[in-house]
């Protein structure tokens, strides 16, 4: 008989297991619940900026006939946030105002129409403050504080300085700096914000559908601000359009929700606007970034100093660390040694900033691989061999303390070098009469989760488990989030791999608190590799279970015993018993088993204890990218348009090569909307980009193909080998893009976005600054 | 005001009561409980809503529901045959036009619109009809091989 063999699911193209959902319309999302008898709920917000609250009347809206039930902050006075250390935010602001759109008040009617209608009906009245729509407006000396705990509006200040940079920089050759500028952007994922509350007055239980990538910070964050008990409430993540780190935080509408599910004791959906979800915001902060860079002719790093402001907005949100992830992902890229941080975190009066993809480490690297391009060229050094010449070698610590195991970027780099045709096309690419053509090239990395999750109580970092019934289906359990990424695939295959089944033998349920182990969520990239490992031990756990089931089947010893997935045999000779029997014998004592995997980080990848906050920025694995940019500038319209984009993404082991393209190529084009067209723009502290015309998301016509090497360097501790694929690549967009532009036409741009304006205005002060020139002479 | 809309909705002919102010994606989503059809934005700006009327992609956002007395809407629940995926629908699944979802059943109802009129539509002509879709997940570069593999299965047979 033919030998039968384990499936293989593990490095293929392998379509997303939810698909067929998703291209039928079938897929829930939060908007797409609707339950009879549900009350539609909307949000009034403040009109004010900065204020101290005199009254909020809810009178004549409470008259109007078909209200059921409005919330202010006198309903709640539990602070939230992400961060315990910072829960200093209102789901319904008390006291003060900070923002415009900040929520106030919010009404739960039988119809949206009433609802809106009460909106109206609300009045409110403040006592106004100055207001501060920038980071230095904010730093002022006489200006007013936004938080009573926070003076100087620094939520956060962060300085240390790791071996001696004046030493560093007397070992120089070359020292330079510059200073750089990046709008805000948001993350503005397709998904509104929507959140479905119901309470069950009879039995005192909530549950809550919410659009997040975190449901157990929804859990925690509701008990805290309902002052309930956890096992009275229930969260359920349907599926979620996107999250880009914005919903890593718990959002005020799910909280607002269940604050008038309660009251109104019954169901209460509200279904944010574009604008609104625009204004909840969590976006990456405006950061302005000071560095300096002593470097030896040989290309060498020798001393690095980064200052960097983020203006944060009115909460802290993640402010803390992010502030501090922009400092210790300096690191963990190149061998650094004598490096100075400063940052700062200021509070102003606009939206709260958050987590974006790349968390942190995007403004910095900006800035960093521009210096460096700048540096090369000054030196005439070629960019790669800068690179090269400051590439770390692994297993190795940083200074400040991140572990490094495995290190792809020497092959990333390699791949973009050769696919591009650097060598032979750098410098030598056609150029019209007013169209220029330029090649600029850099690298960014990031973690694969965080090594210690914010809200850690000494459990294990995941738990998995797998359900094995009489029917032979194997259906995992877990709590993390796929919000797009594709981590419920990935979560099917590895069990899948284990047990060498087909695919189409295992489902997985995620995202009902009720029924999944709890899990810290998506973000970091942490999925694949921490709750990957959990799955990956839950599925050896099971595994070993049915190879004692089949050893007392085929009476024989465990050791003996072959799994070849549908088949189980004692030696090539015997024919053994199908999956089936195994699982029928497997079950006879026990009936239904359900076998856990658990996954906790090792202490060493915890980062250090060299500065406050120095666990920030440690991880199991570091992912890396390369990319080269391709461009053409029109000089006669500031147009740049992006011909190509080569990007090598060492991922440790693509488990997914469909998805591993995918998420690298969403990265690489998230980066190109910020670089090039995305910003938050505030006009007396409103949000006048609110909307898609004006916060302009590349489309279709303006996107490049992107051309997707994959790096496998095996990471001892991933599963399978395996490392984060979804944020890596999106950092080193941004400056092989201005390095690029500078190739094309001689001409470096600092400040992000570059758009057609702002490279327009470029050339002709050029052209002035030479006319001048020409008449002078 | 409202009125007795006749249409025909997914290839079944109907009579509904419909106020004269509703959107055709508030009709389609609240009234008759089509969910596929998605909101994105506040009106016009990013293509999730997008349905066919008469084979023609439109923004069913920015579509009174009163003014389809008379005509065939096609949402993305029309898709699919005998238990299959359509040929775009297969595209976008297979060759991971779709990560998140949400975007996913305008971009498919485009898509499937081009492929009715321009059954081998070049790369120009794929990115031209998918202008007015906004996706915040994939980068284009799979919607593009989506649609081109759509378009191979539909000429080996399988419905658009």
């Amino acid at each position: 008989m033919n030998k039968p063999v384990p499936a293989h699911n593990i490095g293929d193209y392998v379509p997303m297991i939810d698909g067929p959902d998703k291209v039928s319309g079938r897929a829930k999302f939060t908007a797409d619940i609707v339950a009879p008898g549900q009350l539609a709920g909307r949000i009034y917000r403040s009109p004010y900026a900065h204020g101290e609250i005199v009254s909020v009347d809810v009178s004549e809206a409470l008259k109007l006939p078909g209200v059921k039930a409005v919330v202010t902050g006198a309903d709640c006075d539990k602070g939230f946030g992400v961060l315990p250390i910072a829960r200093t935010e209102y789901p319904l602001a008390r006291d003060k105002v900070r923002y415009r759109g900040e929520p106030v008040a919010a009404v739960a009617a039988i119809d949206d129409a009433t609802a809106r209608e009460a909106l109206r009906r609300i009045k409110m009245t403040v006592s106004e403050l100055p207001a501060y729509y920038t980071s230095q407006a904010a730093l002022a000396p006489d200006a007013v504080q936004l938080h009573e705990k926070k003076p100087g509006n620094i939520e956060r200040d962060v300085l240390y300085e790791l071996g001696s940079t004046e030493q560093g920089f007397a070992e120089a050759d070359l020292v330079r700096d510059g200073t750089y500028n990046c709008a805000e952007v948001c993350q503005n994922q397709m998904e509104m914000h929507a959140a479905v509350a119901e309470y069950d007055a009879v039995r005192n239980r909530m549950t809550v559908h919410a659009s997040t990538q975190v449901p157990y910070y929804v859990h925690l964050m509701l008990a805290q601000i309902l002052d309930m008990e956890m096992s009275r409430i229930r969260v359920i993540k349907p599926h979620v359009g996107g999250g880009f780190g914005c919903r890593t935080e718990t959002l005020n509408v799910e909280l607002i929700a269940a604050l008038l599910a309660r009251k109104a004791q019954g169901t209460v959906r509200i279904v944010t606007s574009r604008e609104e979800t625009f204004i909840t915001h969590r976006g990456r902060p405006e950061t302005d970034v000071r560095l300096k860079i002593g470097m030896r002719k040989d290309g060498r790093i020798t001393a690095v100093e980064c200052e960097c402001d983020q203006r944060g907005g009115a909460h802290s949100g993640y402010g803390v660390v992010t502030i501090l992830y922009a400092g210790s992902m300096l690191y963990a890229i190149y061998d650094l040694h004598n490096v100075k941080y400063v940052g700062r975190r200021v509070l102003t009066n606009t939206p709260p900033c958050g987590a974006f993809r790349g968390h942190g480490t995007v403004d910095v690297r900006f800035a960093f691989e521009s210096l460096l391009d700048e540096m090369a060229a000054e030196l005439g050094l070629d960019p790669f061999a800068v690179r090269r010449a400051n590439f770390l070698t692994a297993p190795t610590f940083t200074d400040n303390d991140l572990m490094v195991n495995s290190y792809g970027l020497p092959e990333c780099l390699d791949w973009v070098e050769r696919e591009s045709g650097w060598k032979t096309r750098k410098g030598k690419l056609p150029n019209g009469n007013s169209v220029r053509k330029g090649l600029g090239m850099a690298c960014s990395h990031y973690v694969s989760g965080a090594s210690r999750p914010v809200n850690w109580t000494g459990e294990p970092h995941a738990t998995v488990k797998i359900k094995l019934d009489f029917d032979g289906s194997l259906v995992v359990l877990s709590g993390a989030a796929d919000i797009g990424q594709g981590s419920t695939t990935i979560l099917a295959q590895t069990v899948a791999e284990v047990l060498g089944l087909d695919l189409s033998r295992v489902r997985v349920v995620t995202g009902d608190s009720e029924l999944v182990p709890k899990d810290n969520g998506s973000y970091s990239s942490r999925v694949t590799f921490i709750v990957g490992n959990a799955a990956l031990d839950a599925a050896r756990n099971l595994k070993a279970l049915l190879v004692n089931a089949a050893a007392r089947k085929l009476e024989a010893r465990p050791e003996d015993i072959e799994c070849l997935g549908e088949v189980y045999r004692a030696g090539a000779q015997d024919r053994g018993a199908t999956f089936d029997e195994v699982v029928v014998e497997a079950l006879k004592d026990s009936g239904t088993i359900t076998v856990t995997g658990n996954y906790s980080t090792i202490p060493e990848s915890h980062g250090g204890k060299k500065y406050r906050g120095a666990v920030i920025g440690g991880t199991m694995g570091y992912s890396y990218s390369a990319q080269v940019v391709e461009v053409t500038v029109d000089e006669e319209t500031g147009v740049v348009t992006v011909d190509k984009v080569w990007v090598a993404h060492d991922c440790g082991k693509a488990l997914n090569r469909l998805t591993v393209e995918g998420q690298v190529q969403g990265s690489v084009w998230m980066g190109m909307g910020q670089a090039m067209s995305e910003e938050a723009a505030y006009q007396d502290g409103l949000m006048v980009t609110a909307n898609m015309l004006d916060y302009r998301v590349p489309t279709i016509q303006d996107s490049p193909p992107i051309e997707v090497g994959i790096v496998e360097s095996n990471d001892p501790h991933g599963p399978f080998g395996a490392k984060e694929a979804g944020e890596g690549s999106l950092a080193a967009f941004l400056p092989a893009l201005t390095a690029a532009i500078t190739d094309a036409i001689g001409i470096r741009f600092n400040d992000l976005p570059v758009t057609p304006d702002r490279v327009f205005e470029a050339i002709e002060k050029r052209k002035r600054a030479l006319e001048k020139k020409k008449g002078a002479a | 005001m409202a009125r007795l809309l006749e249409f025909t909705l997914n290839g079944r002919d109907r009579v509904d009561a419909v106020a004269d102010n509703m959107l055709l994606l508030d009709f389609l989503r609240e009234k008759i409980g089509l969910t596929g059809t998605k909101t994105g934005c506040d009106g016009g700006e990013c293509g999730a809503c997008t349905v066919l009327i008469d084979d023609e992609p439109a923004l069913s956002c920015l579509t009174l529901a009163a003014t389809i007395a008379g005509k065939r809407v096609d949402t993305v629940e029309s898709l699919g045959h005998d238990g299959q995926l359509s040929a775009v629908q297969r595209g976008f699944h297979e060759k991971l036009g779709a990560q998140c979802g949400y975007c996913t059943p305008g971009f498919v109802m485009a898509s499937a619109g081009l492929l009715r009129r321009n059954p081998n539509p070049s790369e120009a002509e794929i990115i031209d009809a998918l202008g007015s879709n906004i996706c915040r997940c994939t980068g284009y570069v799979k919607i593009i091989e989506a649609v081109k593999y759509a378009a191979s299965l539909n000429a080996q047979g399988v419905s658009p």
